[in-house]
């Protein structure tokens, strides 16, 4: 048995372990892994999210029990101070000594602290491990109680830089960011799109201090200040320096290996060092005479140590390393890729900038036009992740490149998810090529998207690449020739529109007969809410009645918290709420004894009932006039309204009352998806209606509709249906639209994907709802005013009815309560017991 | 505490049955859905699959995180197996074998149903 010695537990030293655990030769070695750090391997790019939640256990690569049952040792807590190469052993800080047939050198790098006068003083951080950030949490709550408006700054405007300025934003101190280049992210930004993310962070509350040499720190014993010239002087009272790595080679250093001029361990493409037996990768290794500050490098480093030391010599780094990057967490898109400055003998820039909206986009274009060398994207890098892969696979691109980043321009110029080339990583987590995808389905015989994630892996993950699986599966078996079938699940032959049209048109309303008459077995949790949702939406039927298809929301008509117990949601229609309204919730929440909150959606959420309370406090509810906000539905939430012309100086109409009316028209209707709406009272558009599936902005003149927006995981701005139209106008066409969705949208699709996916997409809508080019709008006023006329309150249904009233108790056999329901104190409410 | 909970529930095979616990009449278990029993401290969901006459019971508790919720899940079948799904997070387990379907949870525990006189008895090893 051999045994190889990891010195290192970061990011890449954890990674190492894992591909090597993942292979069945590892059996044959004893793996030692050492941590100077306090605790097991963490995420260290997403460092920033511990200033969020303090949970440390979240950032994790893998809990301590996973080292124990791969058969890893992991000492943490213990630095290796020497190599001893002649005899291959290590000592640690204890004075322990290890052998080793491999060592492999994972020790990172640390912030770089220049070497200016007073960097020592109390307040001054560098911003790398847990520990840095607990120090920098104590010292902030510090200044801040004895000042709030103390100020701190950030010296560096580099990628982490700029994370770290937000950080001490969010943690409510002034920020200012100190660079010493002419211009911010020096590294990956040109002159104008730096230009372009200065103006956007400086709106968001940054203050940037460009060209500046910070001479000396000043202050007594804490920082008071930073001094650049002689009258030019920064207050500040907290520093977190930010200005680069230096590798951790120490060991090397002290052991001969061979190093760079500039510090870094040596290695060839094997990640071998200059003694065979030892191997370095990660942050401290420096490979092309570069030190790689990236993990996506790292990982591919430690792969390759994996396989060489499992004897696979035909794996090795590839010579040219990907350095396209994307900035994260500061709230402004930012991304660059291949070569973002070119010199004009290598190729042509196409550059689109538009400074009053922060937006800046360059691609770098081969000189014969042919491909993509590289880009910048500032304001908005939802492109980043198909240009990335132009880039990466040389794939095409359209004869007049512009089309890949003007704006308006819907998906268009980059063709579909088939034209990359069979070697693209689609699925990046569980690295699943666009080649293994369709293999799958051509050569195995997979054809669902199901039986093809099974497979491959692909897309059970993060789910992030899912649609395109899900294209490229379609598409696949498109090219075969077979027909593809949105087929619902296995119970059910049919797509969801299909079986909309057999429900409607031969009346089927009851779960069981659907399935008699067209199904198979007796069904699951993907067909029933689907039935569920169209017996709803066809013939208002409430959720009460055929209450075991329900998703488990609606079963309960409430929303299932952490521990079991529901939350209550009244309507609160436009978000208009009376004092009298408000006694009455605040009454009935302290009764109960109730957590409270304003929610997202402008209006008031209880948390904490228990299942029995339920009925009990509705029925207080609705003895005060409330009804059901259905937050539990596939159906409309909330329509958002600002102010508007009632009170506000700059209203052309009144949001309030007719997001009012438009809430109380369309509340009950059941869809695929659930769908809000907004309505502002002018283009300043505080009630973030185009943020929303529909949406109306007062301008001069009328109502603007905004159709197909969304927040949520992948928001979405709503496009303009109509402009300029009356109210009951712009009701109409929205009715219109929203049936039109009900009827032929995917189950769980919301309108933005619906409208994605429909084609000939907004023009096609506008064709429908309002040139009627398909002769079906009386019937969708129809149905509509069907829906508006019928509508009932479930939750006074439900407190009326014996029947379903009983459905709310724990036990069957019992009127006891759950006694594993457990509460903890917040903030003088309670919550849940936090999940182990 | 809850992680304790785990302990209490382990499947019991027909044959081991030593107490059949008379739970509550057929008609207060919804039709093709399911409600909670009480057993000394046990909590056993019990599902009524009345589609197919037949009737099932696991432990209430999903071994996810731990919360008392199955039996308020939806009940379905995946490729002839009768199954549960959790209603926090949709973890479905076969009711055959206790078996997680769709994940590498541990199994949850299974327990015998038999129906005499219109009264649901669930099986118990002691
Ligand atoms: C309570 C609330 C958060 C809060 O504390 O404020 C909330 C809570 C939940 N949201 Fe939300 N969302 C809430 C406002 C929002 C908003 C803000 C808004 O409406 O303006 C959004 C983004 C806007 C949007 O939807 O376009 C939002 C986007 C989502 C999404 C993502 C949808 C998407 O299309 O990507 C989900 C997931 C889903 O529905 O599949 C979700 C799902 C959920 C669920 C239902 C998750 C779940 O299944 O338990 C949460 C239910 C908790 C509960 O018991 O009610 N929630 N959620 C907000 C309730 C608003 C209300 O009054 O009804
Ligand atoms: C705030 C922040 C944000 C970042 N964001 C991104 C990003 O968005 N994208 C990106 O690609 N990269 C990002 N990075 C960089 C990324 O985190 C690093 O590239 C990655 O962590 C390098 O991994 P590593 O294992 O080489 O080094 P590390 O993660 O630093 O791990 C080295 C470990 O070795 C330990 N060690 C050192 N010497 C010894 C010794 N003698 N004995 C025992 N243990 C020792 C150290 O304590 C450390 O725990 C970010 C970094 C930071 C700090
Ligand atoms: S964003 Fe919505 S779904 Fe996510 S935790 Fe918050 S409330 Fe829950
Ligand atoms: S608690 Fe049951 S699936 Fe998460």
């Amino acid at each position: 048995m051999k045994t190889v010695i990891v010195v290192g537990n970061g990011m890449v030293g954890y990674k190492f372990c894992e591909k090597l655990v993942a292979n069945e030769e590892s059996k044959d070695f004893k793996i030692i892994v050492f941590g100077e750090e306090p605790r097991p391997a963490y995420d260290r790019v997403h460092l920033s999210e511990f200033f969020a939640n303090q949970d440390a256990k979240a950032l994790e690569m893998a809990p301590a029990e996973w080292y124990i049952e791969n058969n890893i040792e992991l000492i943490i807590s213990e630095r290796i101070t020497d190599i001893h190469r002649a005899n291959k052993k290590i000592t640690t800080v204890k004075n322990r000594e290890f052998s080793y047939d491999y060592l492999v050198l994972a020790t990172g790098s640390s912030a770089f602290v220049p070497p200016i006068k007073g960097v020592e003083k109390e307040g001054v951080f560098v911003y790398r491990t847990i520990e840095d950030l607990e120090g920098m949490l104590a010292y902030a709550a510090k200044l801040k109680d004895k000042n709030p408006n103390a100020r701190a700054a950030v010296l560096g405007g580099g990628l982490l830089g700029l994370e770290a300025g937000k950080a001490v934003m969010d943690m409510g101190l002034e920020p200012h960011i100190v660079e010493f280049a002419p211009k911010l992210m020096p590294r990956q930004l040109d002159s104008r799109s730096s230009q372009v993310l200065q103006l956007k962070l400086e709106s968001i509350g940054l203050n940037i201090h460009l060209s500046k040499a910070t001479n000396q720190i000043l202050g007594a014993h804490a920082i008071t200040g930073m001094e650049f010239g002689e009258d030019d002087i920064l207050d500040v009272e907290m520093l977190v320096i930010s200005a680069g790595i230096r590798p951790r080679d120490e060991l090397g250093k002290s052991c001969d290996l061979k190093m760079g001029v500039r510090g870094g361990i040596v290695v060839d493409n094997k990640m071998q060092t200059s003694d065979k037996s030892i191997y370095a990768i990660g942050e401290v290794a420096l490979y092309n005479q570069m030190i790689y500050g990236l993990v996506a490098p790292g990982y591919e480093m430690a792969n390759v140590a994996v396989s060489q030391i499992l004897g696979k010599q035909e794996i090795v780094m590839a010579a040219e390393i990907d350095m396209s990057t994307k900035l994260k967490l500061i709230g402004v898109d930012v991304a660059s890729f291949g070569e973002p400055f070119m010199p004009a003998a290598k190729g042509h820039s196409v550059i689109f900038e538009n400074k009053t909206q922060h937006l800046y986009k360059r691609i770098n274009v081969s000189l014969d036009g042919k491909k993509l060398l590289g880009g910048i994207l500032v304001g908005d890098a939802s492109d980043y992740n198909m240009l990335h892969q132009v880039y990466l696979n040389s794939m095409p691109i359209p004869e007049d490149p512009s089309q890949l980043i003007l704006p308006a321009n819907e998906g268009g110029a980059f063709g579909s998810a088939m034209d990359l080339p069979d070697n693209a990583v689609v699925c990046s987590c569980e690295n699943v090529t666009k080649g293994q995808i369709c293999c799958s389905v051509t050569d195995d015989g997979n054809e669902t998207l199901k039986d093809v994630a099974k497979a491959t892996k692909a897309s059970t993950s993060c789910g992030g690449c899912k649609p395109m699986v899900d294209d490229l599966v379609k598409e696949t078996l498109k090219s075969l020739g077979k027909v593809v079938k949105e087929r619902i699940c296995e119970h059910f032959d049919y797509s969801r529109q299909e079986l909309y049209d057999i429900v409607k048109m031969k009346e089927i309303k009851d779960f069981d007969l659907l399935l008699d008459t067209h199904g198979t077995g007796i069904g699951c949790e993907t067909c029933k809410p689907l039935a569920a949702s169209l017996f709803a939406s066809i013939f208002n039927e409430t959720a009460n009645k055929q209450e075991t298809i329900q998703d488990s929301n609606d079963r309960y008509l409430a929303n299932i918290q952490r521990n079991g117990t529901y939350s209550v949601v009244p309507r609160v229609a436009g978000g208009e709420i009376s004092p009298k309204q408000l006694i009455a919730m605040g009454r009935i929440a302290n009764k109960y004894d109730l957590y409270t909150k304003i929610s997202g959606g402008q209006r008031i959420v209880l948390f904490g009932a228990k299942l029995h309370e339920l009925p009990l406090i509705w029925e207080e509810l609705i003895a005060e006039g409330f009804e059901t906000g259905q937050a539990y539905g596939k159906s409309l939430r909330t329509v958002k309204s600002c102010v508007g012309s009632t009170w506000c100086r700059y209203g052309l109409d009144e949001s309030v009352s007719f997001a009012i009316e438009i809430e109380n028209r369309y509340k009950g209707i059941r869809s695929p998806h659930k769908f809000k709406g907004g309505v502002s009272g002018c283009i300043r558009e505080c009630a973030e209606a185009r943020g929303k599936d529909f949406g109306f902005i007062a301008v001069e003149g009328g109502w603007n509709i905004y159709i197909g927006g969304n927040g949520g995981a992948n928001p979405k701005h709503a496009v303009l249906l109509a402009e300029k139209v009356d109210k009951e106008t712009a009701i109409k066409y929205v009715d219109r639209y929203l049936m039109f969705y009900i009827r032929t949208a995917q189950p769980l699709m919301r309108t933005a994907a619906w409208l994605d996916k429909l084609e000939g997409g907004i023009d096609y809508v506008k064709d429908v709802v309002i040139n009627d080019c398909l002769g079906i709008v009386k019937q969708l006023d129809e149905e509509m005013q069907f829906m508006v006329d019928t509508y009932k309150c479930e939750w006074t249904e439900a407190v009326e009815n014996p029947e379903i009233r009983a459905r709310y108790t724990h036990f069957v056999n019992s009127d006891e309560e759950d006694k594993n329901i457990e509460f903890v104190n917040l903030r003088e409410q309670k919550m849940p017991t936090p999940w182990a | 505490m809850l992680d304790t909970l785990l302990q209490d529930y382990s499947t019991v095979q027909l044959e081991r049955v030593k107490v059949w616990f008379k739970a509550a009449k057929i008609n207060k278990f919804p039709k093709n859905g399911g409600a909670c029993v009480k057993y000394k401290d046990k909590q056993i969901a019990v599902f009524n699959f009345s589609r197919e006459n037949k009737w099932y019971a696991c432990q209430n508790l999903c071994p996810h995180k731990m919360e008392m919720v199955l039996s308020r899940g939806m009940i379905g079948e995946d490729m002839g197996t009768p199954k549960v799904a959790c209603p926090m997070h949709k973890k479905t387990f076969s009711l055959d074998t206790g078996e997680n379907l769709n994940g590498d949870l541990d199994s949850i525990a299974t327990y015998p149903v038999k129906i005499e006189d219109n009264f649901v008895y669930i099986g118990f090893s002691e």
